[in-house]
């Protein structure tokens, strides 16, 4: 695995998806578990209001919006955060360690324009990962979230090979001390779960509450399917781009201020 | 007939000895010590006997329901029984999984089961992790301190 990725075969035909949106008032995002509390978030969108007792189900798709044009080419508070949440430490050896966000530059070959993102899982919903996987283990999450049943992963990695955004990790090393709503373990793969423990308590992920946090304010979290989330709202004005969209995988994760 | 006769002659004798000679060793059976929660006022999800008999049925039902349906309110959590049924001893030390000492350990060594759970999964309650590798940055660890003690003085 080379840690930098460039890509520039990147178009712009999903600009006007959820067109449909409706307009709302812009609500400001709180960092993290502050937003459950709040009678306003509750419809926002901004966060799942599933009760812990129901189902997941395709009525939510949960996605996050990059701002490329705040992403600061050197910080790293997203990846440093996703770290901590997910108990990820490093062997010293760059090219196995685990690593859930990678920061990339993305450089436009005909004008030269460069771009500093974080690049994770970009939960496809046709997801690469869970066609190939001979166990099942890969799956997408009725609510978009692209997933692995570590109990049922054989570590093939095959998902890895097949992911277009070399998203997947693999763990070569006993691991200890993790974290109790984060297991992991020797022998499995994994990736970015857009911290779905998080998610399902009514929180925001730790890359987007930290990014927040520090008032970068270059990620936004929310439902891709109700029109009133911030993220849906800053979609319908902005428009906002898949990487990789001529691989028609409909990524849940999308960038604004990529240039053609 | 009297090679049946002494084969089977030697147990018995041996047993009417051992019987009369130390009666206690064969009520010492060695059991597991299988730690209960300090906290008295505690009860465990289901009734004890349930419990030792199907307590792998529940977690793994729970399992799968929690990976793939977002099911989290279930009380057979693993993170759960974890939380509820690990805590320091009087000294202050917390056992590791492969120690006797562990709440879940105790009893599969003693019954040899062996389980690939905690590879993966923490077997402490987070506030008794230590993890001093972890690769968070200074800054980021100072900031989060900042955070929690946000409002303390107002
Ligand atoms: C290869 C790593 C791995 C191994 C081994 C493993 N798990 Fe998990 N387990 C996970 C991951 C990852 C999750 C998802 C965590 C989440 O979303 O909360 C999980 C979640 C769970 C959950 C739901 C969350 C919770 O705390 O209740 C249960 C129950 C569970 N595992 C039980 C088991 C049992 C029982 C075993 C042993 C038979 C086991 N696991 C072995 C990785 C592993
Ligand atoms: C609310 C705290 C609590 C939780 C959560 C909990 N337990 Fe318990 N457990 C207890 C207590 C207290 C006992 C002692 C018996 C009693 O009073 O019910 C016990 C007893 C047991 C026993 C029998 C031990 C013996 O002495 O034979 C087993 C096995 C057990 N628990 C397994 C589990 C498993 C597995 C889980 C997670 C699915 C779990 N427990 C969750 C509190 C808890
Ligand atoms: C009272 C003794 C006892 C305690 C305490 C106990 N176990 Fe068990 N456990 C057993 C026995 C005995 C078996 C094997 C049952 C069988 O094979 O039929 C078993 C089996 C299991 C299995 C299934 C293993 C397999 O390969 O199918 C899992 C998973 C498991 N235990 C998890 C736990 C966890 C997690 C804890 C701690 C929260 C725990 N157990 C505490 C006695 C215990």
């Amino acid at each position: 695995m080379t840690d930098s990725t460039k890509k520039s075969t990147i178009d712009s035909s999903r600009r006007d998806f959820l067109s449909k949106a409706a307009v709302a008032g812009t609500v400001t995002i709180a960092p993290g578990l502050l937003l459950h509390s709040t009678a306003q978030a509750a419809s926002s969108g901004n966060i799942s209001t599933r009760p812990h007792d129901e189902d997941v189900s395709n009525k939510n798709r949960w996605g996050l919006l990059i701002d490329t044009e705040k992403c600061a080419t050197g910080c790293t508070d997203c990846v440093d955060a996703c770290n901590e949440e997910n108990g990820l430490v490093s062997h010293g050896r760059p090219e196995t360690d685990a690593q859930y966000i990678r920061k990339v530059t993305l450089k436009e070959k005909s004008t030269g324009h460069e771009s500093s993102l974080p690049l994770m899982c970009q939960h496809c919903e046709t997801a690469p990962c869970a066609d190939v996987c001979p166990t099942g283990a890969s799956f997408v999450r009725a609510d978009g979230i692209a997933l692995v049943d570590k109990h049922i992963c054989i570590g093939c990695r095959y998902c890895m090979m097949a992911c277009p955004y070399k998203a997947r990790s693999f763990v070569h090393e006993d691991v200890e001390n993790q974290k109790l709503t984060a297991p992991r373990g020797k022998g499995t793969v994994e990736s970015c779960t857009m911290c779905v423990t998080r998610i399902d308590n009514g929180g925001i992920p730790a890359c987007v509450e930290a990014c927040t946090a520090e008032n970068h304010n270059a990620m936004i979290f929310g439902d891709l399917n109700n029109p009133n989330s911030d993220i849906s709202i800053a979609l319908k004005s902005r428009g906002g781009k898949q990487i990789r969209s001529d691989l028609a995988l409909n990524t849940g994760v999308r960038y604004q201020g990529l240039n053609e | 007939m009297t090679r049946f006769l002494r084969q089977f002659a030697v147990p018995v004798y041996a047993l009417i000895g051992l019987t009369l000679l130390s009666p206690s060793a064969i009520a010492e059976t060695p059991f597991p010590t299988i730690h209960e929660p300090s906290d008295e006022s505690l009860k465990c999800i289901h009734p004890e006997d349930e419990m030792r008999r199907n307590h792998m049925k529940y977690i793994l039902h729970e399992r799968d329901e929690t990976m793939h349906e977002g099911i989290r309110e279930e009380p057979e959590s693993l993170a759960n029984c974890i939380n509820c049924h690990v805590e320091p001893d009087e000294k202050g030390e917390i056992a590791g999984i492969d120690s006797d000492k562990h709440f879940c350990n105790a009893c599969h060594q003693y019954a040899a089961v062996q389980i690939d759970c905690f590879q993966c999964h923490a077997d402490r309650p987070q506030k008794f992790i230590n993890r001093n590798g972890h690769s968070s940055s200074i800054t980021q660890q100072l900031k989060r301190t900042l955070a929690d003690n946000a409002g303390v003085n107002e």
